[in-house]
């Protein structure tokens, strides 16, 4: 008969620990607080679903739930075809190479609540360069703390500037990556610059493209600290997205069994929506 | 269908070549009949490469001119040029079908519906390709995807020239043998200029009707594959082509008479040239050994199926033989004896015999 070697088990054995206590005990911490009801003085009632038919009827859900989508379905419909437009803009080969890369990954590299920051004094009206110059250089009235439109434009270009460097240097990756025969199979097939793009190059990046909307998709749908920090949800409520509306109510109201709902309905969005989307993009990959 | 003229052709792949080693392709002039079956053979990096694609289009030349039926196209592009390349790596258009694969060439140039149908399908019973015109292309082995790339270039019939550029790289040996029949067969068929680049020296004997052996860039024989495997014009030729390649063995003259280590050797026919360094060159194949002639001593035996290669030591020279014959021991002394109608001497690597009367 033949033995297994369970020794293998002695090597996960320390990275399980730190799922457990990193992730599995904070979510079972929190499915347990979403089936009760507490009053303060660590006491706690079983109230069941009510909390998750609460939440799924709340009309506050569906508001942030609904600007969620619209904010995430924005910057992806920007920011997805923009990255690919500049990666297939870039050089791909000689002195300008590493210059772009780096330029590209700059973004990248700051702080999440450095960039709120950034773009808060950015679009200031009185000192802001942005703003000033809207304002007082050519005349487009200009605030967003006092304009909801105003706000989401900021957001969505805050966004838009931090993230499609991402978008770029996966497309670019997918690209670099096509034999030059490619091309040159195509010159003499008579191909156009669109067929080129259509039937070589987008089929060729189609792998890092799901990734980069499927990383695109999850860190936009959870985005909380560049909006908490650039504009705080408002004016009134018209940034709350999904995650600053979770903290208001975790924190602010201190309503754990209505936030870990919700959380966990979130949780279920994001993780529903990313396997859809995957199993869709990797269908006729067999 | 086109007469293809290389006139004067240099390459550099340097913005600013000054000296000769400078140049990829340092003087190319070619004249290549209408419908021909050609080779261009060559180790890795002798401009083989290069030149196929100033052919087509991808490269301009440095200067020089390339004529299809006397037209100068040095300046076109390779889709007005009219031509069609098959490349080292099977290059399929990985989300269409095979089908799709093989009228994509046609629809980009507008040609109409019936006639892709029919095209298409006339290809793809050629290739043996007919059952799986449906399937997407990306679930295919590496040998039906490179049938497919052959048949794009095949499709098109008003190419001028179809080119291929060591296709068979990526094909398992079996498939080779096949693939190869395959395309010796189509060229029977559709009777357009083919030109084959490879660096196997069976692909191109058993393709071509005429075969251009380069090095370094230069074109140092061209002919057909009894001529370069009978008389090399020069000794890069006798070692490259050929299995082990031409014995290149160091001659000297002395008083009139061509002698291999102090043993006078019996050369083709009369020496033309005898300045610079002297070598005689034979093949193993008419290398026979003896009972009389040069004395030496047997090294290695390697039985190659139906022959046997023999490495006979002459002092410290080691010469090939390949005989049918039942072969000696290793360490057993023998006599080598050289066919002289197949002995030729070289000056400085070039022929310096004329063939006798």
């Amino acid at each position: 008969m033949k033995t297994v070697n369970q020794h293998g088990w002695l090597f996960v054995l320390p990275v399980l620990l730190l799922v457990a206590f990193n992730a599995l005990v904070p979510l079972m911490t929190v499915v347990n607080y979403s089936v009760q009801e507490t009053f303060g003085n660590n006491q706690f009632f079983w109230v069941g679903l009510r909390w998750f038919e609460e939440i799924l009827q709340s009309e506050r859900f569906h508001a942030a739930l609904g600007r969620q989508m619209l904010f995430t379905v924005t910057i992806l419909i920007i920011e997805i075809p923009l990255g690919v437009a500049i990666a297939l803009a870039m050089p791909r080969r000689g002195f300008w190479v590493p210059v772009c890369l780096v330029l590209m990954s700059l973004p990248l590299l700051i702080p999440w609540n450095v960039v709120g920051a950034m773009w808060n004094i950015f679009t200031l009206p009185d000192i802001g360069l942005l703003g000033y110059t809207l304002n007082n250089v050519l005349g487009i009235d200009y605030n967003m703390t006092q304009d909801p439109l105003a706000a989401w434009i900021t957001v969505i270009v805050m966004d838009v500037w931090h993230w499609t460097s991402l978008v770029v240097l996966l497309s670019y990756a997918g690209l670099i990556s096509i034999p030059e025969a490619y091309y040159q199979a195509a010159k003499i097939d008579g191909a156009s610059n669109w067929s080129v793009f259509r039937h070589i190059q987008l089929p060729k990046m189609k792998r890092v493209l799901t990734i980069a909307v499927l990383l695109r998709f999850m860190d936009s749908f959870n985005i909380y600290t560049e909006p908490f920090v650039l504009t705080g949800g408002g004016p009134g409520n018209s940034t709350t997205l999904l995650s600053i509306d979770l903290v208001k109510v975790a924190l602010g109201q201190f309503d754990l069994g209505p936030a870990a709902a919700m959380s966990l309905i979130y949780f279920a969005i994001t993780l529903a929506v990313s396997w859809l989307f995957y199993t869709l993009m990797t269908r006729d990959d067999r | 269908m086109a007469r293809i003229t290389l006139d004067n052709l240099r390459h550099s792949y340097s913005a600013n070549p000054v000296s000769t080693d400078d140049y990829a392709l340092k003087e190319i002039d070619l004249d290549w009949t209408d419908g021909g079956a050609y080779a261009l053979l060559g180790p890795s990096g002798c401009g083989k490469s290069t030149l196929l694609n100033i052919i087509s289009g991808l490269l301009n030349p440095t200067s020089g001119r390339v004529l299809f039926d006397g037209k100068d196209v040095t300046a076109l592009p390779p889709d007005r040029r009219n031509i069609a390349q098959v490349f080292q790596f099977p290059v399929i258009y990985d989300t269409m079908t095979v089908y799709d694969n093989l009228a994509f060439p046609l629809r980009n140039r507008g040609v109409d519906h019936g006639q892709i149908d029919s095209r298409v399908h006339e290809i793809a019973t050629m290739l043996e390709l007919t059952d799986s015109l449906s399937t997407r292309a990306s679930h295919l082995t590496p040998d039906n995807k490179q049938k497919i790339s052959m048949g794009r270039g095949l499709v098109r019939d008003d190419v001028n020239a179809i080119m291929f550029d060591e296709p068979l790289t990526v094909i398992d040996p079996e498939l080779k043998w096949k693939l190869r029949s395959k395309l010796k067969e189509l060229h029977q068929s559709i009777a357009s200029t083919m030109i084959y680049v490879t660096h196997d020296q069976t692909e191109a004997l058993t393709f071509a009707d005429q075969v251009v052996v380069m090095q370094e860039g230069e074109i140092v024989q061209i002919g057909t594959p009894i001529e370069l495997f009978e008389r090399p014009l020069h000794t890069f030729v006798g070692h490259f082509i050929g299995s082990p390649g031409m014995n290149i063995l160091p001659a000297e003259l002395v008083g009139g008479a061509i002698r291999f280590l102090g043993h006078a050797v019996e050369l083709e026919g009369p020496v033309k040239n005898n300045q610079g360094s002297l070598e005689i060159g034979i093949r193993p194949e008419y290398v026979r050994i003896g009972t009389t002639g040069i004395p030496s001593v047997i090294r290695k035996v390697a039985d190659i199926g139906r022959r046997t290669v023999i490495e006979a030591n002459v002092n410290d020279i080691i010469v090939n033989a390949i005989t049918e014959d039942v072969p000696p021991e290793q360490g057993e002394e023998v006599y080598l004896e050289f066919k002289p109608s197949q002995t030729r001497l070289y000056a400085d690597s070039w022929i310096a015999t004329e063939v006798g009367a």
